[in-house]
């Protein structure tokens, strides 16, 4: 979750990384966990592995994750990503990442290549920095991806 | 948006399948649960661990009002938003005086601007107030110069009292009303503001359950009073501009007479079908919306609560400097 709110707003990194937490009231948010719920329950589901939680895995090969919407895409991938860079840490490496939009009816392969690692440990040495500061980050003020947040309201007001 | 629900029968309140149900010898009735954001129980109702485990899933709080109406606890579940640190610098901000006193006078300041506001209103329609206007803003003031919250207390009185000495003028039926009286209120207009109030304080303290403050720890009254005092802190502000403006008119509309209490044991108290009248119209008013100016959108009164409690959060955790609620319309 770190990586993900990592690649859409600092602020909110900072705030849900010190329980200063606002989605379990948002709309957006209850749509998208009975949509990560209600789909594929034919497949066992969340298989909590470190600190990640995989939304379901298939023939020991791929880990898929189930998402609303495809527009924080971006850091959709780098959550998958980031999961594939903790697995290949146990020594697994032939593992393929799903990426799923059930809603719009999209799948897409996510691998991880050399440049990844880089990514991954630069921006995991960027979180840390960022939850330990003890300055909030300032709202990034962007029309169109914070009205929709669950923090709007707090961030805003 | 979830609502809020009033039981006057008596009855039980059960949990059924993954709902809610009030069962009684004549009728029953299902409440779906997810509409559910509080309760306010007014009868005698009886109900099990099973019910209450289902009310703490869902995160509703019950508020208890005892037979003369006067309210007498809430069932506050376990918190569901806990954050250590939002905790401990609400702690820190109560325990150093600076800090607590900052916020005290903006409680006072912001509560005191919305009763100055309602005079103002009155003021404009023809009856003068201007001498009352002007004193009480003399008092505010001096806000900002006090040492202590004693002192803080000793202003907010002095307008209390220059604000209820109006009331006579504006409300247009024979009230009486001298002063302020409470534990038990000896005029049926003090009874009415009990009531009021207690529905304010406990709709505050249902929007800062649904945050990561701690209801105990408050800055203006003393954690003391064996109550949640936050609430009674945030409640100051909303009291005249959504507790008293109902009180005006409810009693301007002739909603609620003389003949809407009944006098028990020396206690004057609202009949049921009264206190019916006054839920009503205080569920529509905290329904209503007002565009807000920071937010660029529509809230309802009842949010404004919410808000609040942010505001707060933010002041403690140092992101931004808390202002209280004024009135801008």
């Amino acid at each position: 979750m770190h990586i993900y709110y990592f690649n859409i707003c600092k602020r909110k990194l900072w705030l849900f990384s010190h329980n200063l937490n606002f989605e379990d009231e948002n709309i957006n948010v209850k749509i998208g966990k009975i949509i990560e719920e209600e789909s594929y329950s034919n497949q066992k589901k969340n298989y909590l592995i470190d600190n990640i939680n995989i939304d379901y895995i298939k023939r020991n090969k791929t880990i898929h994750e189930i998402k609303k919407s495809n527009s924080f895409e971006e850091a959709n991938i780098m959550q998958i990503k980031y999961y594939l860079y903790i697995l290949t840490k146990y020594g697994l490496n032939d593992i393929k990442g799903i990426l799923e939009y059930p809603k719009l009816y999209i799948r897409k392969e996510i691998n991880l290549d050399k440049n990844d690692y880089i990514i991954i440990e630069k921006q995991i040495y960027e979180i840390y920095k960022i939850i330990n500061n003890k300055k909030i980050p300032n709202v990034i003020k962007d029309n169109k991806i914070c009205k929709k947040c669950a923090y709007y309201e707090y961030c805003y007001i | 948006m979830k609502r809020s629900y009033y039981l006057f029968s008596n009855g039980e309140l059960k949990r059924r399948d993954n709902s809610l149900i009030i069962k009684n010898t004549r009728t029953s009735k299902y409440i779906p649960v997810e509409d559910v954001n509080q309760i306010y129980v007014f009868g005698e109702i009886s109900f099990n661990s099973k019910l209450t485990n289902f009310l703490f899933q869902n995160n509703i709080t019950v508020h208890f009002f005892n037979y003369y109406g006067y309210y007498s606890g809430s069932f506050y579940p376990r918190e569901n938003l806990l954050s250590g640190d939002v905790h401990l610098k609400q702690a820190v901000n109560h325990l150093n005086f600076h800090k607590r006193l900052l916020i005290a006078k903006e409680f006072i300041n912001s509560a005191s601007f919305n009763i100055s506001r309602n005079l103002k209103y009155y003021n404009r329609k023809g009856i003068t107030l201007e001498f009352q206007i002007k004193e009480i803003d003399f008092l505010r003031k001096k806000i900002n110069n006090v040492n202590s919250i004693e002192e803080l207390m000793g202003i907010e009185g002095n307008i209390r009292k220059i604000y209820y000495s109006t009331w006579d003028f504006f409300i247009n039926q024979n009230i009486n009303f001298k002063k302020r009286e409470k534990h038990p209120p000896k005029n049926w207009i003090n009874s009415l503001i009990s009531f009021i109030n207690s529905l304010i304080y406990t709709t505050t303290l249902t929007e800062i359950y649904h945050t990561h403050l701690d209801p105990t720890i408050s800055f203006l009254h003393s954690p003391s009073e064996r109550r949640y005092s936050l609430s009674l802190d945030i409640s100051e502000i909303f009291k005249p501009i959504v507790g008293d403006r109902l009180i005006f008119s409810l009693l301007n509309k002739n909603m609620i007479t003389h003949e809407s209490f009944i006098e028990e044991f020396n206690h004057i108290i609202l009949k049921d079908s009264a206190k019916k009248i006054i839920l009503k119209e205080f569920d529509e008013r905290l329904k209503q919306t007002i565009k807000h100016k920071k937010l660029n959108k529509k809230v309802s009164y009842r949010r404004l609560f919410r808000l609040e409690c942010y505001k707060l959060e933010k002041h403690v955790t140092e992101d931004t400097k808390y202002e209280g609620f004024k009135i801008w319309w």
